[in-house]
This record gives C-alpha cells, structure tokens and sequence, in this order.
C-alpha cells in the first residue's frame, strides 16, 4: 500500500479527465490528514474532490440546524465519522448501560434520516473501530453492560438500519481495523495531543475504502473477473501434470485452491462475471472443470471459458467484445508476471493485479484490494452468469441464419412494457447506474428519485423487458419523460442495457413511444443526446429512428406516422 | 550516534516532509522554518520517531524550544 507521504506528493495532471465531487466531512475529532488523504487518493482514482471540514465536534448541530453551514450548501457525499473515543466518553456518562446503544442507535438514526429528507446527497458513514476497556475482562464480550458489547451492538444496528436504504454506505472501519492492526490504525497519544484519532500510516488504507466507495456511487465499479488457469485456480500444468497430479483438494497447497475458487464462486453468486482465459488445449482444460473431484467452480459458473494458444490480449479484447462491457470494469489474474504486464501494457484501463508468489497469499491479498465495491445486490445479479452462456447459445444460432431477419422472426421476442412502480424500481435503478454506452443522458437515478418520479403528475417512467424463445433478459430499458407543457414531453434519459444492442429493441421501444404518447395527448417529443467518453454509439439514434435534429434537441413530431421496423411483439397480456 | 549525525537526519526528515530544500539549525523553531505549521509538525515528530526507531512522550515534545532540544531528547534516547 501506498504510504501517507508518497500520497501527498500526488498532484493533478492535465493530461486526464477528472471526476468532479463536492464532499463534507461530519466529525468529532480533527481531521485534516483523513482529509488530504482522501482527496490524493482521489486524484489517484481520477477524482477532483473539493472537501470541506465542518468545524470540530458540531455532527449533531451541522445535520440538524437548518442554518448551519452544512445545510446551506450541497454535497454530493457526505462522509460522518465519529470516533470510539467520543462514543465511550458518552458511554460514561450513560446510567443505564445496557440500554446505550438503544440510546445511540436512535441519535443516528435521527441524524441520518434528517439527511436523507433534507438533502440528496449520499452518504459514507464509518462505524465505530473497536476500543475495549476490558473491564471484565473477556467476559466483556458477553456482558450487556460493558462497552465493547454496546459498542458491537451499535455497529450491528446501524448495518441493519442502514441494509435497505442504498444512498447510505458504511465505511466498514471495524473490518479495516481487523486487518491492519490497532496498534497500526490508533494512537493514544495523538488523540490526546492533537485530538486525531488515526495514526498517519493507516490513512491510505482508509482513504482506498473511502474511494472505492465513491467510485461506486458513481457507477466505476468492476463487473467482471478473468481468470488463468494452471497455478492461478490449481497448481501444477494441466497439460504437462494431468488431471491426477494437478495440486487441488485436501492435501497441502491444493486447499489454497480450493478456497480461493469458494471465494471466486461466491462473487459469482454476487452478480460478478467469471471468465476463464488461459492457454491450454480447450478439451483438456474443460475435462478438469467436468471430471477433477475437488473443483469447486464447474462449467456453470464461467460466462465465457476462452482456452486456446492466442495471445492472452486477444482473448482478453475479444471477451471484452462478447460481454460489451469497459475494460476499466474488468480485473485479470495470472500468476505469470509475463502475461500480466504483457496484458497491462496493451490493455492500459484493465486492472491487472500483481499476484503474491505463494498461492497460499493470493486470497488475502485480494482481498485486501477491494475490488468489487457495490452500492447495492439483487437477485438479477445473480442470474448474470445465465444470461451471458444464452447470449453465447444465441451467438452460435446466430451464425446458422445467412439471413438477419430470418434469425430475429426465429427468435420469437416479446417485450412486455409497464411503467415505473415499487417492484421495478431497484433494477431500473440498478440499469440507471451501470448503463454506459446506450445511455443518452447518463442521468443517475437512486430509489428514491424514481419514487419521485413514480409519484409525480408530470413525469412518466417507461420500463422494458424482453425475452426470447432461448431466456429471459429481465428489464433491459427504460426511459423517463417529463412534460414540458400540455402537449409536449422530454426523453429526460434513456438507457438501454448493451446485451440486446442489434435486435430491433429501439425500434420497438419508439414505436411504444409514440403509441403512449398519442394516449397521453401528447403531439411532441423532444429529446436530446449527451456525449460522454463511453456513449458514442447513441451518437446518431435519434436521427436513426425518425427525429429531425433542431439545434442540439430533436423533436418527433405526433401528426407524422414513423413506424419502425422490428421484429418483437409486446406482451402486455400476461405475466 | 554523533550530534552533528543526528541533525543531519532530522535535516532529511525536515526535507522530505516539507519538501523544501531546507537547512535546519538548532537553534531554529517553528518560526524559523517555512511550512512548518501545526499540522506538518504533527508529521515531522512522527517521522522523527521512525528515522530513529524511538516513542517521544508527550511532555517532551510540548518542552521543546527549538530544534536543539529535539537533538537532545533524541540524543538521550539512543544511549
């Protein structure tokens, strides 16, 4: 990890994009380190973080005071971090102390959900490190009264307050304290000297945590896990060793493996696509994956299993092209330093960790990076996997039609259209935040302004699904218009997810369009394209689809009929 | 480890944290020295410790006058 002082020599170049973000700091203790750190490691995470402290010990009157600093001006983030010290100070001034984390709880409760009706910005809130007073010795851990089990107890609360409620993310401090050390992460004597509560050296650490979760409230997150095979999921070479003497099981190194591939799976579960990309002999890599006993990951769980004698950077370009996903959300990891750095020169926004020698470490080790932060989980995630080996069905069917058309009518698409409600919402949301290249506005939208939008008279939220005779693809588009007037609506986005790009889904989705707006009395459609680095290819789909461009907006016009072409059906009837 | 040894790694310390060219003396304070504020003193004592793999208690460090003192706390230590 990068020490403190490296961090600070970092500096804003000219020769990058940078992500602007206006953020606060809530704290009860001083905090000017915690800070520059976190706004280097924004820099070194392509972030222009404009931070403000709020004065010294002021949480409570900062959030609740509507005057106060903080509630005059917006924040994108806001980040509260209260310390243990303070938390056991106020322990000691509790009577009853079974009852202080009750008491707690509901304080943080308030503050936050004052933030959450009063502003929109997000939220970082750490939990408390843990700071034990040992006065009953280890019996404190059983023992309601004591501070290390009110203060668990707090933490606990606050996670399960906080698991439903997406614009609140925790800095899981407790864990990071878990995994460096105490004597690393907290000092008395600057506490007592200079009231900061971590030591120099732990601020990087910190700060990593704190961007990782930014990045994921701005949609920078990783999608996808590459995999070699020979020494990176089992050791020894498949094809020199043999299925019998590869090192895998029970025995010695072989358990590295297996728990490493448990830890691989269970990101599958999460929603992460696992692709295989090694160079071996396509039969002889699958036969271990079908027939070795101790494999834990089987054929299911690979998206796409690529093993062959091409370069690894082929391979690596040519899953990026299948998938349709940016290589700045793919990770890579092979144990050979070669074709990593080989794989890291010609593929610059992959992250290519460089993996310990011992496999023994590979875990710890990647855990320690964080790489699959999220905002939120749900149950579409783990259905990925699925859709991506249909996708891959459709692929091959695909080249048995010499006719386009031929293939989309064999393909008997149905889309079925509702607009936006409580059971749609978390995916529309989730589409909201990681739709990147068909994204018109790339507007992001949380829960809570697609209930506002649920909600109001003037704006209307459309959602798609669409399903084929090989699966179902689940909600893949949406778009959200508002009225500017009686007779006229704004496209204010519309996003798309890129796995069912070339298959007449626009076409279907103006045609519905225009249907609705006709039932709504609505005579114009206006609708306007925002470049952005990654969206070039909806570039020209308004032009596409019938819109006359005037001045940087295009308008489709009600009285003119523009029946596009398309091949799905709409399937409102039945579930 | 001799006086002169010392200042010069104190010197090195003063460098890399202010990153300024500086040239200390011992008789030099915070007043004397550009960038050397409450916040980067905090890192200079904990840097200092790590250079010479030594714990300041903190009535020391609020007794200090000048960089002299420092030199001489640190000189202590390392006996």
């Amino acid at each position: 990890m990068i020490t403190f002082k490296e961090l600070l020599k970092i500096k804003l170049s000219e020769s990058f994009d940078y992500q602007k973000a206006n953020i606060s700091i809530l704290s009860d203790h001083s905090c000017q380190f915690l800070t520059k750190a976190i706004s280097r490691y924004g820099i070194k995470n392509l972030f222009d973080l404009s931070i403000w402290e709020a004065p010294i010990d002021q949480i409570d009157n900062q959030i609740l005071n509507p005057k106060s600093q903080f509630n005059i001006n917006n924040f994108d983030i806001t980040i509260v971090f209260e310390s243990s010290h303070s938390l056991l100070r106020r322990y000691n001034s509790c009577l009853i102390k079974e009852k202080f984390s009750d008491e707690q709880f509901l304080r943080f409760k308030k503050l936050l959900e004052e933030l959450l009706s009063s502003s929109k910005t997000k939220i970082i809130l750490f939990n408390f490190y843990e700071l034990n007073d040992r006065i009953y010795g280890n019996f404190s851990s059983k023992n309601r009264n004591s501070f290390i089990y009110q203060l668990r107890k707090l933490n606990f609360l606050i996670s399960e307050f906080t698991s439903t409620i997406s614009r609140i993310s925790i800095l899981d401090i407790s864990s990071i304290q878990n995994r460096i050390g105490s004597k690393k992460m907290i000092d008395s004597s600057l506490f007592v000297n200079y009231g900061m509560v971590l030591q120099l050296d732990c601020l990087p650490y910190i700060s990593k945590n704190i961007l990782d979760i930014i990045s994921s409230f701005y949609s920078k997150f990783k999608k996808c896990l590459i995999l070699d095979l020979d020494n990176t999921l089992w050791g020894g070479i498949i094809g020199d060793d043999g299925i019998e003497n590869i090192k895998l099981g029970n025995l010695g190194i072989g358990k590295s493996f297996v728990d490493f591939q448990y830890w691989i799976k269970n990101l599958k579960e999460r929603g992460i696509i696992i692709c295989i990309c090694s160079k071996n002999n396509e039969e002889v890599s699958k036969n271990v994956f079908v027939n070795h006993p101790d494999m834990v990951l089987t054929l299911n769980d690979i998206s796409l299993f690529v093993s062959n004698w091409n370069s690894k950077v082929d391979n690596i370009k040519t899953i990026q092209k299948t998938l349709n996903i940016g290589f700045d959300s793919m990770v890579f990891i092979d144990d050979n330093p070669y074709e990593r750095d080989s794989v890291k020169d010609n593929i610059p926004l992959i992250t290519v960790p460089d993996l310990p020698k011992d496999p023994s470490n590979y875990l710890s080790f990647l855990i320690d990076q964080n790489f699959f932060e999220t905002v939120t989980s749900s149950n579409i995630d783990k259905e990925r996997t699925k859709l991506y080996q249909i996708e891959y069905e459709r692929v091959k069917s695909k080249e048995n039609f010499t006719d386009l058309s031929d293939y989309m009518i064999n393909l008997n698409m149905k889309s079925r259209v509702q607009l936006l409600n409580s059971f749609n919402i978390p995916r529309v949301s989730q589409l909201s935040n990681r739709s990147n290249q068909f994204n018109l506005r790339t507007i992001r939208y949380d829960d809570d302004d697609l209930i506002q939008i649920m909600n109001s008279n003037d704006s209307y939220g459309l959602v798609f699904d669409l399903k084929d005779k090989f699966g179902d693809y689940g909600i893949i588009s949406f778009l959200i218009l508002k009225k500017t007037s009686t007779h006229e609506v704004f496209i204010e986005n519309w996003a798309m997810s890129c796995r069912v790009l070339e298959r007449g889904m626009e076409n279907f989705i103006i045609n519905y369009l225009q249907d609705f707006c006709r039932s709504k009395n609505i005579k114009l459609i206006t609708a306007e394209y925002l470049k952005t680095s990654k969206n070039s290819i909806v570039k020209n789909l308004y032009k596409k689809l019938g819109f006359t461009s005037k001045g940087n907006k295009y308008l489709l016009n009600m009285s003119s009929q523009n029946n596009l072409e398309t091949k799905i059906t709409l399937d409102n009837g039945k579930k | 480890m001799e006086r002169n040894e010392i200042l010069k790694k104190v010197n090195d310390v003063f460098i890399d944290v202010l990153e300024e060219e500086v040239s200390i003396k011992e008789e030099y304070s915070s007043y004397d020295v550009d960038g050397w504020d409450s916040l980067t003193h905090i890192m200079l004592i904990v840097e200092v410790e790590k250079k010479f793999n030594i714990k300041f208690l903190s009535s020391e460090i609020i007794s200090w006058e000048n960089i002299g003192k420092m030199i001489d706390c640190i000189e202590d230590k390392l006996k």
